[in-house]
């Protein structure tokens, strides 16, 4: 046998064919393919946590209101997960996707790691790292120039709420500095606060016994998008017997309303006026509590006051609610009004809630009262399953403050907002005013400085543009934000807290509880980055300033502050993180009433109600003015909200944005719905590019057809189109903050615009 | 003769006419390529195969590793009062605590307690600087596996040794045979690396997802759902 170079070509061939067939026949080929798969698992550039003993640690989750708490697994020194804490009162072991992927805030690229100060353009994103000594210096230097000039009052805070401890801090800071506007943003909570002060005349808050109730009659609450605590939801909905049912009703079949006993859908904005209606069949069947409404009400029929006036009483009222005329305004056929009032009225626990989707919106007071009289119509007030009054956190209360004359002269100042005024006398803060109020002075800005504190005004503020313009005659603005958010990246200064899981915090009952909680937040690791607890750096900058500012402050660090104001609760607070305050045998009296009366009013009879004609009204349905002419934007635009995106101060964190379908965003861009009705009589077919306008601005959208929003609105996700944040969230969809306007509620000022009107071409 | 010069006419004329092509093609007698020649050629390249596939690549695959300290587990044994558990232990919340730490060999072995050269090396180079021990896992699963101990031995009440096999015995550790691609020992996929056969008694049992998915279709008739592992 001859090899040259003609067959070795063929032997060649044959000693590879024998090899591949033998080797078929080992192990070689399945062992190697198993392998290398593990092998790709393995890559060393792929981050691992380093390898320890698995502990927990528990806290609460901060990332918004909800205050649910949490148990940190940690590997090591390294945490890896975030679970729900299963013995928490708030979310007993239920946790949402924000609160889980909370380590994203963590570790993810959106932090702030330095005290910065702006060397470009606002918003340019030029920065220049200082010391925490050179920031704190600048802004002590600020607000000591401003009082120097006797205009404290010019110095605004605006913070993400009033809850806690570091808000009263910083109010008792505004306070011996001189300036009442300690500005934040308002919720349902103070719509309902202020229907509940009215009705009840006690202070606290709203809180739904929503496990216990039976029927639970939802106006438009995203009990499952994010409304209340979403960990308390998300137990609900998952421990639900089948005897509970939820009746929600929206405009938008949302993920709430698909997992409810019914979705009744109605026109947007007239949940109000359905309300009344239902009241009004429960008084004309005669279907409500006799025993209650007799004893414990007042105003239900009409009365006459001591100088003799008659004043029209509530059954009076709803008389022109007939299901006929509500049929018309909210759409929703005339048999169903009545047998739901019907079926309202029978169960032994029936509940009405409210605040549209996440509840961030506070709507009007009207409404507010008339949701509330659907549950003292039941006499569901004080009652397992009804609604209870949380009273108000107390604190320990702290040194007498020692005021100078610029201090008092500031303080005697208005709020730049209006709230407490003549106008607003209930209303605390009215954030949503801040930007028109700015824009319309000519000249100097009355804000010449501005502290930022747990908020992002700037994407969170309806009509973003207006937003921007007022931002930009304030002269000096400082963030104290974790995260480069849209009004850090537009401050001068940002002087970086602690993220979530570094910090110390306090979380009162969060909205909607029925029963008092106080959590504590304690940091379960150390600060990854040479940032500092916004508390702390406020006590650093009143003892710079030195003098009665100083002296208001005797505490070395916020932590002794935290501990000195929680008094008795912070040892127990530090041991289990969580307390719960049982009701004061007093407050909680079944049916005690703090008003002029004595009872439950129906009509309030302080002359608090100064946005209607008679000041003695009793609450009727107004429908808020939405901005836009009918005849150029023939649609309605309406936000909604989800749980997989949060339209808040602390923005989505990649993983949430990373579960949002594809039918909500596409790379870039965001999709509206709008049913095939609509789509039809627009020549839009699904996926089509379009131009969305209303009076406030433009955007550029895809089209979602959708059987489950009413025909003539479109449906816009809030929680998108974020301008800062890192590329995980940066230019992703379209903010409906840049598209909607606020709109007053006359008797309280509060932001009532649910929508706007606005027109969908083809792009 | 007709017939033959017939034939050898035809042969005549039909003779040259390869030599011609041959000749004209490349001028010498060719090799061709034989049956056998493939034949022998592919089975070269089979056996070849065969052999590297069954005895070098496993050769080649695995690198063999001593632990940090010959431990002898039989020493041990003979000392605690409670077993396996005296060392390998489960902590109140159910968690197992695996291979002991430093701390819990401190108690026994601050100085050396013979003069084994094994032990005078462990209090040397770890004890004495304070310093854990490498340990070589055997048992070790990727991250992405979640292994209870305690639903097995506690819910279940299996023995160390149906899994892990006579470990407790031994007397000097085993070489640790560390497959080059995955870093994960040689023990996972099981000693044999065509996977057929069981292991011999004592040895410890393979620990791929299979084998587990197996067990448990024995044990409970179900082979178990993907989160039950992969969470």
């Amino acid at each position: 046998m001859k090899i040259d170079r003609r067959n070795f070509l063929t032997y060649t061939t044959a000693a590879v064919l024998g090899g591949a067939a033998g080797s078929m026949l080992t192990p070689a080929p399945w062992k190697l393919m198993d392998d290398v798969s593990i092998w790709t698992q393995n890559w060393p550039w792929t981050p691992v946590p380093e390898a320890g003993p698995v502990t927990h640690k528990q806290s609460a989750c901060t990332l918004c209101p909800g205050g649910c708490g949490i148990n940190v697994r940690f590997v090591g020194t390294r945490p890896v997960k975030i679970e729900g804490l299963k013995d928490h009162p708030v979310n007993k072991g239920s946790l949402c996707p924000m609160g889980l992927s909370g380590l994203q805030y963590v570790y993810g690229p959106d932090r702030v790691g330095s005290p910065l100060k702006r060397e470009g353009k606002r918003g340019e994103g030029k920065w220049k790292k200082i010391t925490w000594n050179e920031a704190l210096t600048a802004v002590t230097d600020k607000l000591a120039s401003l009082r120097k000039s006797e205009n404290p009052q010019s110095l605004a805070c605006i913070t993400g709420s009033s809850r806690g401890t570091l808000p009263s801090l910083i109010g008792r800071f505004l306070t011996v500095y001189g300036s009442p506007n300690l500005l934040r943003p308002a919720t349902v909570q103070d719509a309902n606060e202020q229907a509940l002060f009215l009705t009840q005349g006690k202070q606290g808050t709203l809180g739904f016994d929503i496990e216990n109730a039976d029927f639970i009659l939802s106006f438009g609450s995203g009990i499952l998008d994010g409304w209340g605590s979403p960990g308390r939801m998300f137990r609900l909905f998952g421990t639900r017997k089948s005897e509970q049912r939820i009746i929600q009703i929206e405009p938008r079949l949302s993920n709430t309303a698909a997992k409810a006993s019914r979705w009744i859908g109605i026109n947007p904005g007239t949940e109000g006026a359905l309300a009344l209606g239902l009241a009004h069949v429960i008084i004309k069947e005669s279907l409500y509590n006799k025993n209650f409404i007799e004893k414990f009400t007042f105003g239900f029929n009409d009365w006459t006051d001591d100088a003799g006036i008659t004043h029209t009483g509530f059954a009076t009222l709803v008389e022109a609610y007939s299901p006929e005329k509500v049929s018309q305004i909210t759409g929703i056929p005339k048999p169903l009004i009545e047998s739901l009032a019907r079926e309202f009225a029978a169960s032994p626990r029936p509940l009405a809630i409210n605040g549209r989707g996440q509840g961030t919106l506070p709507g009007s007071i009207d409404e507010s009262l008339a949701m509330q009289s659907l549950n003292a119509l039941t006499g569901n007030i004080n009652q397992i399953g009804g609604i209870y009054i949380v009273p108000e956190q107390t604190y320990a209360k702290w040194p007498d403050l020692g005021m100078d004359a610029t201090a008092s002269k500031g303080m005697q100042q208005p709020r730049i907002d209006g709230a407490g005024s003549d106008q607003f006398p209930n209303t605390r803060s009215l954030l949503n005013r801040l930007p028109g109020l700015i824009n319309s002075v000519k000249g100097d800005s009355p804000v010449q400085a501005l502290l930022v504190v747990d908020a992002n005004p700037m994407y969170t503020l309806p009509d973003t543009a207006a937003t921007r313009k007022a931002f930009d005659k304030i002269p000096f603005i400082v963030s104290f934000s974790s995260y480069m958010d849209e009004t850090a990246a537009y401050a001068d200064y940002i002087l970086p807290d602690h993220a979530n899981l570094e910090r110390y915090q306090d979380i009162p009952t969060p909205a909607g509880m029925a029963h008092q909680t106080i959590t504590l937040a304690t940091p379960v690791i150390e600060p990854l980055y040479d940032t500092k607890h916004t508390g702390d750096a406020l006590i650093h900058i009143a003892k710079s300033l030195g003098g009665f500012v100083e002296e208001a402050f005797p505490w070395d660090d916020y932590e002794t502050f935290l501990a000195d104001t929680l008094q008795d609760h912070w040892s127990d607070l530090k041991e289990k993180g969580v307390i719960e305050i049982s009701p004061d045998s007093k407050d909680s009296a079944v049916l005690s009433f703090n008003t002029a009366s004595a009872k439950y009013e129906f009509c309030p009879a302080a002359a608090t109600r100064q946005g209607s004609k008679d000041s003695n009204a009793p609450s009727a349905y107004t429908p808020a003015a939405i901005e836009g002419d009918e005849k150029r934007f023939s649609l309605l635009l309406v936000p909604y909200d989800s749980i997989r995106l949060s339209g808040e101060q602390i923005a989505n964190s990649p993983f949430m944005t990373k579960t949002v379908e594809a039918t909500v965003l596409k790379k870039q861009m965001t999709l509206v719905e709008i049913n095939p009705k609509t789509a039809k009589t627009l020549a839009l077919k699904e996926g089509s590019k379009a131009v969305l306008t209303t009076p406030k601005g433009k955007a550029s959208v895809i089209v979602h057809l959708y059987e489950g929003i009413m025909p003539g609105l479109i449906a816009l996700p809030r929680g998108l189109g974020h301008t800062a944040y890192s590329e995980f969230l940066a230019g992703k969809g379209t903010n409906t903050n840049d598209l909607i306007g606020s709109v007053e509620d006359p008797a309280s000022g509060f932001d009532m615009a649910w929508g706007i009107r606005a027109q969908l071409s083809k792009a | 003769m007709s017939s033959t010069d017939h034939h050898h006419t035809h042969s005549a004329k039909a003779a040259p006419d390869p030599d011609h092509h041959e000749s004209g093609a490349s001028g010498s007698q060719p090799a061709k390529s034989s049956g056998w020649g493939v034949f022998l050629f592919f089975m070269i390249g089979f056996v070849g195969s065969l052999i590297s596939g069954w005895i070098l690549f496993p050769e080649l695959l695995y690198s063999k590793k001593s632990q940090p300290i010959d431990f002898n587990h039989s020493v041990h044994l003979d000392l605690v009062d409670d077993g396996c558990n005296s060392c390998h232990f489960f902590e109140e919340d159910g968690s197992f605590t695996g291979m002991p730490d430093l701390s819990k060999c401190v108690d026994c072995h601050e100085s050396a307690q013979t003069d084994d050269p094994e032990e005078i090396k462990f209090v040397d180079e770890y004890v004495t600087p304070g310093i854990e021990v490498p340990w070589l896992n055997h048992s070790k699963q990727p991250d992405c596996v979640f292994f209870s101990h305690s639903a097995h031995v506690m819910g279940a009440g299996m023995s160390c040794e149906s899994c892990h096999g006579d470990i407790g015995t031994s007397e000097h550790t085993r070489v640790y045979e560390e497959n080059r691609l995955t870093g994960y020992s040689r023990d996972i996929w099981g000693h044999s690396i065509s996977r057929l056969g069981k292991p011999e008694p004592g040895d410890p049992l393979p620990m791929k997802m299979n084998d587990c998915a197996k067990c448990h279709e024995e044990e409970t008739g179900h082979k178990g759902a993907c989160f039950q592992c992969h969470k």
